[in-house]
């Protein structure tokens, strides 16, 4: 069997379910790595045509529920081992699981690579393999049109200008290695590591920008949350501009999330007003609590409402430990019936706000601020951007590859190592352009260095 | 005039390294072969540097010695000088580099040769090779003698259609006074095979009692010598010194002044050069910052005065290079007894070739070293291994041998050659492999004497000698991951001295060894039992313990391309009928007709969709049949 592959195999939209397949060796067991059954039952352990219920997992962390359906090979569309994975996430939950076979070893599938798979291990006619191949050639047509494009692009001169410093310091390296007798000045340690951190700190750019990208076509995902009837489904209703969530007195009147779409300055945001989280006995409520909570992990925005009229304490703020790294908007609602001191959790936020239903220019002020969080109106379309996971993937082994090799360096390591390691990095990088690394470097050799017999 | 000679097996055309190499391997095999060369006193013959090895090359010869070559052993008899070089920048990067007794190594390999069963050396030039329904039919020697056979290697080196210039006089000529090879250079073009002109050059050879050597500074070698071939036991120790010294300003001006002179800048030349070593002229034009250049000055042997001046080839007139050799401290009243000359000569396009070294036109014909479009002697010395085993191996029909780009360096500079071509001299570098953590020159045994056993140039004695080697370092490393040192105030006091942290917990032996600050040896007053082993065996261990996380990343690496390269390309396919490929891969693939999928996907030029187009196809094309 070929290596794993794994690609989302429904349209990519929000749909009731998506389906992730994952095709090839150690397509179980990389299953079994992010998808745990609910009765512990391993993937593994599973015959061909089986499903389970189960849940999907970062790490600790859940990120959705899915049922996981196991094919054996040969009795699969692609005649390898499959499993399919259906999750009832967005587009976003989708992608994020995607990313998540990746980390765990499969490999981004090309075009019609299923297709191919599912010919090559004979379980097509020939007329259908014609079709194929067919495809197959329209798709190196457009391949072929595409990568000519990419190289023309912003992507690629980028991609290009950190290869080449790449290429520049491990070119030095290996020089140093292949004329070891020759009056070349030594490699500076501290030269090369801040070259490579360069380098690895202008892909890591590339890659948040793929994230700010992914929010501009998509629309931010903003999840408004706090304590029961402190205002979430107001503020919700405010921002749409229509009376969306049912706003009552009764706390807990919100249960599950409640979702809307809304535009600031031409940016796109993905309204979600979700249940107060509270400890609670009704079993509905619970589950709207629990959906609250794993959507606020994978928020880009969330606005925390808190009520002005009492005073917070410490337990109200608890839920934001899982949000580390996602900008909170504290909203101060109801301000009209009293002020609260936020000061002691000042740090927490990204800013803090006063807002009322009574007051709309509160409500426009609160609109600026979520605006101006990512600049996304100020996005620039021109720059270099990753466009789809592939080339994230690519991107984000070079950056593993520069760490390894910055490890390496500190750690004392041999030069014939880290100069492998930079290589490897570089080739990443090529792999967009579709050129090779050791070509590279030996160039760069023969045209900067003074070296011969 | 013409007679018939018997029939051979083989021929082998040159007595150079590539032809010395595909001799020994097609007569050891056990095919009648007959070496032609035009001086016997030029077997083996070294004209440019005086030394074996070097980065990358020294991997070559391990490699050779390890199928069973000769270049090792030979070496390691006639050696002058051997240091390790790279020593520091770790195992993938050490070369071994020795500087040889030139003429003594003429005189064992022409000896060796002399002894050999099945093999014929005689003193003659091919001047013609006759072809019959695509296949070598004869050869004709300059003498008039036909000689039947069913292989020819070409191992002409630079004598064919050699041409040496020295600033204004240049002369149709092979190096070392003899003649080239010029009928052979037409007869190939008569025989369609496209020629390309290619130039190389060497420096001047002085005399040592005219050089000042206390001026220079010295280079010594190692004082403990690892000897090339892994069937040398004896101790090896250095005879001689080396000297280092360097050009200046005024020897930059003299060459500057005269640019105008060399017939490489006045476009005499019309051959390409090799990148990788520039003549002095070139550094001087190019690298026009470097305030001075590095030579090296190397003895030619015990038996002689000259000098060989690594680092100044050159094509400068005479009087020119006298002037500029005698601004150069310690070279004041420098004797010239050699002057430095480029040489152009013809060669094919490797492209040309099978990764058997066989020609894809005419069966039975084979060419290695120069004549593939590499320079230096090991290469040479690599492809004449190859080319005699795969002519000898058809000739028994026995399957070809072809070795992949994760076994070694060998079969990395085949395959470069025979996928990418190339469009100047090919050198051998450790940046040219992909996989150099596992080429390692330390390793090159384990790599390839099963197969150098399986096609019989290793015998049986050799062959157990190396798995025992093999099964003590299995074992030693097993016993490493097994024992725990527990921490102590007396180890973790040394750890820290040594720049690394100590430990808390019992830990593994095999795990200790991975810091980079520790070796096998720091280890060893806290390992009660250890065995006594040999310094070869110590070293496998601790490299392969040492990198083990980089080896494994690295053997992933060589899965995924073995896995394209276990799908074969049938040789008779015309590419051009396969819809589907982009009409720039149908071209290349048509031109280098890969022999697997994994080659086919390393031309320049093809692209990851044709790989599919292709695989798609091979498969339809099995259920046809």
């Amino acid at each position: 069997m070929e290596q794993c592959i794994a690609a989302i195999a429904t349209a990519l939209a929000p749909a009731g379910i998506s389906v992730i397949r994952l095709s090839g060796e150690d397509a179980i067991q990389i299953a079994d790595r992010l998808f745990k059954t609910s009765s512990g039952k391993k993937l593994e352990d599973f015959d061909g045509y089986q499903a389970a219920y189960g849940h999907i997992f970062d790490g600790k962390e859940t990120i959705d529920d899915a049922v996981a359906l196991v094919f054996r090979a040969p009795h699969s569309y692609t005649g390898e081992d499959v499993v399919e994975l259906s999750c009832h996430g967005g587009v976003f939950i989708t992608s994020k699981i995607l990313s998540l076979c990746f980390k765990h070893g499969a490999q981004p599938a090309q075009n019609g690579e299923f297709t191919k798979r599912a010919f090559l291990n004979g379980k097509m006619t020939l007329t259908q393999a014609e079709a194929v191949v067919d495809l197959i050639n329209a798709q190196s047509t457009s391949a072929m049109k595409a990568a000519n494009n990419a190289k023309k692009g912003v992507l690629y001169k980028k991609i290009s200008a950190v290869c080449e410093k790449l290429t520049k310091a491990c070119g030095h390296i290996q020089v140093l290695m292949d004329y070891p007798d020759e009056d070349i000045d030594s490699i500076d340690k501290e030269d090369i590591k801040n070259k490579l951190k360069k380098a690895k700190s202008e892909l890591i750019e590339l890659v948040s920008k793929y994230k700010l990208n992914n929010m501009v076509k998509s629309g931010v995902q903003t999840v408004i949350m706090g304590k029961p009837n402190v205002g979430k489904s107001t503020i919700m209703n405010l921002l749409l501009g229509s009376d969306k969530s049912i706003v009552t007195d009764i706390s807990g009147t919100t249960r599950d999330i409640v979702e809307g779409n809304m535009q600031i300055n031409g940016v796109s945001f993905l309204l979600f007003d979700t249940a107060g989280i509270r400890e609670t006995d009704d079993i509905v409520e619970q589950i709207g609590v629990k959906r609250a909570k794993d959507k606020i992990k994978h928020a880009d925005l969330i606005l925390f409402v808190v009520d002005s009229s009492k005073k917070p304490c410490k337990e109200d703020f608890l839920e934001l430990e899982s949000c580390n790294d996602i900008p909170i908007i504290c909203v101060l609602n109801k301000s009209d019936l009293g002020s609260v001191n936020m000061d002691s959790y000042k740090d927490k936020f990204y800013d803090i706000i006063n807002t009322s239903s009574k007051d709309l220019d509160s409500i426009e002020n609160l609109k600026e601020k979520m605006v101006g969080i990512y600049n996304l109106s100020l996005f620039d379309y021109a720059a270099p951007m990753l466009t789809n996971e592939r080339q994230k993937l690519a991107t984000e082994n070079a950056i593993t590859e520069l760490e390894n090799a910055l490890n390496d360096i500190s750690g004392g390591l041999t030069w014939d190592v880290i100069g492998l390691t930079i290589e490897s990095a570089i080739e990443y990088l090529l792999e967009l352009s579709g050129e090779n690394a050791s070509e590279h470097v030996l160039h760069e050799i023969f045209s900067s260095f003074c070296v011969g017999k | 005039m013409e007679y018939m000679l018997e029939f051979y097996d083989v021929v082998v055309v040159g007595g150079g390294h590539a032809g010395i190499e595909a001799a020994l391997a097609s007569s050891r095999l056990g095919c009648k072969t007959i070496m032609i060369t035009m001086s016997l006193d030029q077997i083996a013959n070294m004209p440019c540097n005086p030394s074996i090895g070097g980065t990358a090359k020294g991997h070559l010869v391990r490699e050779i010695d390890a199928l069973g070559g000769e270049m090792g052993k030979a070496a390691d008899v006639t050696m002058l000088q051997s240091r390790i070089l790279n020593k520091g920048k770790g195992p993938a990067v050490h070369s071994l580099r020795a500087q040889i007794d030139r003429s003594q190594y003429h005189i064992y390999m022409k000896h060796l040769l002399e002894r050999e069963n099945n093999l014929h050396i005689k003193q003659d030039e091919i001047v013609k090779i006759n072809v019959k329904s695509g296949c070598v039919e004869s050869v004709v020697t300059r003498l008039g003698a036909v000689i039947k056979t069913k292989s020819v290697i070409i191992c002409c080196g630079t004598y064919l259609n050699g041409k040496i210039f020295v600033g204004g006089a240049s002369y149709s000529g092979g190096p070392d006074g003899l003649p080239s090879s010029n009928s052979l250079s037409l007869c190939l073009k008569d025989l369609d095979i496209s020629l390309r002109r290619f130039k190389t050059g060497t420096p001047p050879r002085v005399n040592r009692r005219s050089i000042d050597f206390e001026k220079l500074e010295v280079q010594k070698g190692d004082s403990n010598i690892i000897p090339f071939s892994f069937r040398t036991k004896s101790k090896l120790e250095n005879k001689i010194d080396c000297y280092i010294a360097y050009t200046n300003e005024h020897t930059h001006k003299v060459i500057r002044d005269n640019l105008s002179l060399s017939p490489l800048y006045g476009g005499k030349i019309e051959g390409v050069g090799p990148r990788y070593c520039p003549s002095i002229e070139d550094k001087i034009v190019r690298f026009s910052d470097k305030p001075r250049h590095q030579l090296f000055i190397e003895p030619l042997g015990i038996e002689t005065e000259e000098i060989y001046l690594q680092g100044l080839s050159s094509s400068l007139p005479e009087d020119v290079q006298i002037a500029f050799l005698r601004t150069i401290k310690g070279l004041e009243n420098v004797e010239v007894t050699r002057s430095a000359y480029a040489i152009e000569y013809d060669c094919c396009d490797p492209m040309s070739l099978y990764p058997t070294l066989e020609c894809k036109k005419i069966s039975g014909l084979y060419g290695a070293g120069q004549f593939n479009g590499t320079s230096g002697y090991e290469e040479a010395a690599a492809q004449g291994l190859v080319a005699g085993i795969n002519a000898a191996l058809k000739v028994k029909n026995r399957p070809s041998f072809v070795l992949d780009r994760a076994s070694s360096y060998i079969g990395t500079l085949i395959d470069d050659l025979v996928t990418k071509g190339c469009m100047d001299p090919y050198r051998m570098m450790t940046s040219r492999s992909e996989y150099r953590l596992l080429l390692r020159q330390d390793n090159a045994d384990k790599r390839l004497t099963l197969l150098g056993h399986e096609i019989g140039l290793i015998d049986d004695e050799q062959y157990e000698k190396f798995r025992l080697k093999w099964r003590k370092i299995e074992q030693e490393k097993e016993r490493l991951k097994k024992v725990s040192i527990k921490p102590s105030k007396e180890l973790n006091d040394e750890l820290e001295n040594s720049g690394t942290t100590a430990i808390l917990q019992p830990q593994k032996l095999s795990e200790l060894i991975k810091r980079p600050q520790l070796s096998y040896g720091f280890l060893e007053k806290y390992d009660k039992k250890r065995p006594e082993l040999s310094y070869e065996i110590k070293e496998q261990v601790e490299i392969s313990l040492k990198y083990e996380g980089y080896i494994k990343k690295q053997q992933q690496k060589v899965e995924a391309m073995r896995k394209l390269e276990s799908k074969t390309l049938p040789q008779n396919i015309d590419y051009q009928q396969i819809d589907g490929l982009r009409l720039e891969a149908r071209e290349k693939l048509n031109k280098v007709k890969p022999i697997n999928l994994g080659q086919a996907a390393r031309i320049s030029g093809v692209n990851p969709a044709d790989i599919t187009v292709l695989s798609i196809w091979l498969k339809q094309r099995g259920e046809n049949k």
